[in-house]
């Protein structure tokens, strides 16, 4: 466990990427339990053990152990936004040495499962008594389930190469799947090969640079190919040796998370790479992005997990076909067998990205004035002879957004922030006018900086007309520019609206309240 | 009559007819400790310590300033007043106000712990405390500073073989100078940003010995800051400036950076949590050695710390007022009329 702690707040101290990999590497090569580096992969990987103990119960025994009533533990872990760090800052300084192995409280947690909660509680307190602050903080992570350290996959999979001297893909191959460490070793997971993992390795992807301006210095239209920019997550799907593998733009595997793609690896030929977006799609339609988030977070994909948020995989470009790399062929000729190999398939699942339709920019213009009605961010444009690229790299590919929608709104309620700034008031709900009345409409907090965080601050303190707990109703008085992605209707909001990222844009101060926006331009913006 | 009322101006003893740390200008106010939230411009007379004095009248100019050592007695208008040792920032005081046997303490900003530069806080028996309660929550509570002097002097001996400069921020007027004072100068020089060193000066000349610290200016050259530290106030920490050092690592040294979200929002490498304030437990503490039966709570976590002293036992009641805390330090308003 100290080895662990002490890569856990090398890790925590640290934002930059090679001091986490020298870490993690670090870690491997002193690590003197195998078992240890295994749960370490598996921890990173989101792999944890199962929850043994509510955290209910976890928060009655840190307020007893604290001395302090559970209202007041409740109020900090409020202001500190995450349980097991609360615990460890509310328990009393004080601990007995001890040396086991992370593996070692592992097991201790699991063994919990099957004890009476008397029992679990006489335990709990006794290990909270035997770690110190930061191993403290890494059991009670361990307990309640959510481990967060801001390192990704990748990240991981790099260290592990570097104390292995195995490449990257090849392990990112082997640590896929459902496996757990009760039942594999370091060895036989980590340092054995498979013959599978060749076959899996993806192309790195080509990334597009945002344009600034209008595509008018580009040059002639024509040498352009346009397509809509999908708000899904960027994908590589390969179809090698009958078998199937999804990669996404973290370079992680996923094939696990999109089981609606296994049909693919009967219909595609064997040799094949596609480069495409990960959508969620139904009933003709992408779907909210949310959706394609909360089921990357999930472990296990439900029938009604895939029954909300279905995916297709919105095709872009092909990479390999018939087992050759064609990365050097111009776009317009790998377009081409695109158009094919996604004809030939003719899967559901599987849909083709599709060119628009534009003599001069002026015209593509107009396609991007109706992006939202597409559910798209905006434009995509590649250039006709380029090849395809790796990396970021400036020239061939562009994403032309479109302009986020914008609506004068009045704040009426402020709520307090967390941590640093938990004496400052940063989150702030927005109304618009409707009648005499203002319809609260979103919350929204981004966008203001820490000198304009002050000034609102004191003077919601002055303004306050009720409390509810953190929240605080104001004097409607203060308009702000409110900035958002989208908007659709929604039953669930008194407003009758919902927005996608809302954000404040800025400070209207120029603005009276009486100047706001009104619902109905909102809801003019539904069938903009 | 009570011996203290909150008014828009500030804490106000109507008997002596004076404010103490008032927002608003006043005729007459006595000034806790130099801090903006504290010390404000525009009152027509001043009392503070001695030692407080000369960083005050730097920062607000020609102003009219008595000054009061440690422990004496002033009498006005039959109500006595005395200055104690606060432990917050050099010159600190809380202040003691008495009259007919009944004693109020007005503690401003203070902490239990000796740091060693301040003058050491010194509980002050009342009937009355006014209190902050900046970190008035349980998570909070500091290491002995030695502990984190060490782990800053580690980051730098760690930074120096590496190549690296550290830049380490602290505000200006007490944070600096602490962290200066407990720096192993046997690693490297320190610099300091034209803020940290204004106040640097205005400290050594009034004959408090700090350890040499040399400005930051324009004749350095880039290589000349590796293995070094520089100490800047938190406000310099987004800026240009800091482009100056080629390679750096970035601290902050704040009671803020107790917390793994506050830690991670700041674009530092490193977060020591270093506060000149009093944690959970000083705060108990300090309530109890001051024997008060009814306490006041100015700013910070007033509703919870409220609430949590009226169960123990206290007549607890929250004042509204606009002292920041460790906020404002944070802001750094000295810097407004520094240049660099
Ligand atoms: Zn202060």
């Amino acid at each position: 466990m100290k080895q662990f702690a002490k890569l856990f707040t090398a890790l925590d101290q640290t934002t930059k990427t090679n001091a986490k990999v020298e870490a993690l590497a670090q870690f491997f090569r002193e690590s003197e339990h195998d078992q240890d580096k295994l749960w370490t992969v598996a921890i990173l990987s989101h792999r944890r053990p199962k929850r043994t103990v509510n955290t209910t119960l976890l928060r009655h025994w840190a307020s007893e152990e604290g001395s302090i009533p559970l209202w007041l533990f409740e109020e900090s872990y409020h202001v500190v936004g995450d349980l097991a760090e609360t615990i460890a800052l509310t328990l009393p300084p004080d601990f007995e040495e001890q040396d086991q192995s992370l593996t070692y409280w592992i097991d201790f947690i699991k063994s919990l499962g099957k004890l009476e909660e008397e029992e679990k509680r006489e335990k709990v307190k006794w290990a909270w008594r035997q770690l110190n602050y930061a191993e403290r903080f890494i059991f009670n992570k361990l307990i309640t389930g959510g481990f967060r350290v801001g390192v990704s996959q990748k990240l991981m999979v790099r260290a592990l190469a570097q104390y292995t001297g195995i490449e990257e893909n090849t392990l990112a191959h082997r640590l896929m799947g459902d496996w757990t460490p009760d039942d594999t070793t370091f060895h036989d997971l980590i340092l054995s090969s498979d013959p599978m993992e060749d076959l899996s390795k993806p192309y790195p992807f080509y990334l597009a640079y945002a344009l600034d301006e209008g595509p008018e210095d580009l040059g002639a239209p024509e040498e352009w190919q346009a397509e809509r920019k999908w708000d899904g997550i960027r994908g590589q799907l390969i179809v090698r040796g009958d078998e199937l593998f999804v990669w996404s733009r973290g370079e992680e595997l996923v094939t696990d998370k999109f089981p609606e793609y296994a049909v693919l690896a009967e219909k595609l030929p064997n040799g094949t790479v596609l480069d495409g977006e990960i959508l969620p799609f139904k009933d003709g339609r992408p779907l909210s992005f949310n959706l394609l988030q909360t089921r990357i977070g999930r472990k296990n994909i439900t029938k009604n997990i895939l029954k909300k948020a279905p995916v297709i995989l919105m095709a872009y470009d092909l990479l390999e076909w018939e087992g050759q790399d064609i990365r050097q062929k111009p776009m317009e000729e790998r377009r081409k067998l695109l158009e094919y190999a996604v004809a030939q398939c003719n899967e559901e699942v599987l849909m083709l990205s599709e060119r628009l339709q534009f003599d001069n920019w002026e015209a593509l213009a107009e396609e991007r004035d109706k992006s939202r009605e597409y559910d798209s961010e905006g434009i995509m444009l590649k250039r006709k002879d380029s090849p395809y690229r790796s990396g970021r790299k400036r020239g061939d590919w562009w994403k032309w957004k479109i302009d986020p929608m914008m609506i004068d709104a009045v704040m009426i309620y402020a709520q307090r922030g967390h941590g640093r700034r938990a004496n400052l008031y940063t989150d702030f709900t927005f109304a618009v006018w409707d009648g005499d009345l203002l319809v609260p409409f979103t919350k929204a907090y981004s966008g203001l900086t820490d000198k304009e965080f002050r000034e609102i601050t004191a003077w919601v303190r002055k303004h306050t007309v009720e409390r509810f707990g953190p929240v605080r109703s104001v004097t409607p008085h203060h308009v702000f520019e409110i900035a958002f992605e989208g908007i659709r209707a929604s039953n669930r909001h008194k407003s009758g609206v919902a927005l996608r990222f809302p954000r404040i844009n800025r400070w209207r101060k120029d603005k009276p309240k009486e100047e706001a926006n009104t619902l109905a331009d909102l809801k003019a913006f539904l069938n903009a | 009559m009570s011996l203290l009322e909150f008014r828009k101006e500030g804490i106000y003893c109507p008997q002596a007819d004076v404010y103490i740390d008032p927002w608003r200008p006043v005729k007459r106010a006595l000034i806790t400790h130099g801090h903006a939230d504290h010390s404000r411009w525009g009152h027509q007379y001043y009392l503070c310590t001695t030692s407080a004095m000369p960083v005050i009248r730097y920062r607000l100019g020609d102003i009219n300033v008595e000054t009061i050592d440690y422990g004496e007695k002033k009498s006005i208008h039959g109500v006595q007043f005395s200055f104690h040792p606060a432990g917050h920032i050099l010159g600190s005081a809380q202040i003691r106000i008495e009259y007919k046997g009944e004693v109020w303490v007005v503690s401003g900003d203070y902490k239990i712990e000796d740091d060693g530069f301040a003058e050491a806080y010194e509980p002050v028996q009342c009937h009355s405390f006014i209190t902050e309660c900046t970190f008035g929550l349980p998570i909070y509570k500091w290491k002995p500073q030695q502990e984190v002097f060490d782990d800053i002097n580690s980051w730098w001996q760690k930074n120096k073989e590496e190549g690296k400069v550290s830049v380490l921020s602290g505000y200006s007027l007490g944070k600096a100078q602490r962290i200066i004072q407990h720096l192993d100068t046997s690693i490297g020089q320190i610099y300091t940003h034209g803020a940290v060193e204004n106040v640097n000066e205005v400290i050594r000349s009034q004959g408090v010995k700090l350890q040499d610290t040399i400005r930051v200016h324009q004749g350095l050259n880039k290589k000349d800051y590796i293995g070094n530290m520089v100490i800047c106030p938190p406000s310099a920490m987004g800026s240009a400036w800091i482009k100056k050092f080629k390679s750096a690592s970035l601290g902050v040294a704040s009671g803020w950076m107790m917390l793994r979200g506050a830690r991670r929002r700041r674009a530092a490498d490193r977060g020591f949590v270093l506060s000149d304030h009093v944690d959970w437990e000083g705060l108990n503490t300090a309530i109890e050695a001051s024997g008060a039966e009814r306490i006041f709570v100015t700013h910070g976590y007033t509703d919870i710390f409220r609430r949590w002293l009226a169960e123990e036992g206290y007549d607890a009641q929250i004042v509204e007022t606009e002292y920041e805390g460790e906020l404002t330090e944070m802001s750094d308003k000295t810097d407004s009329n520094e240049e660099e």
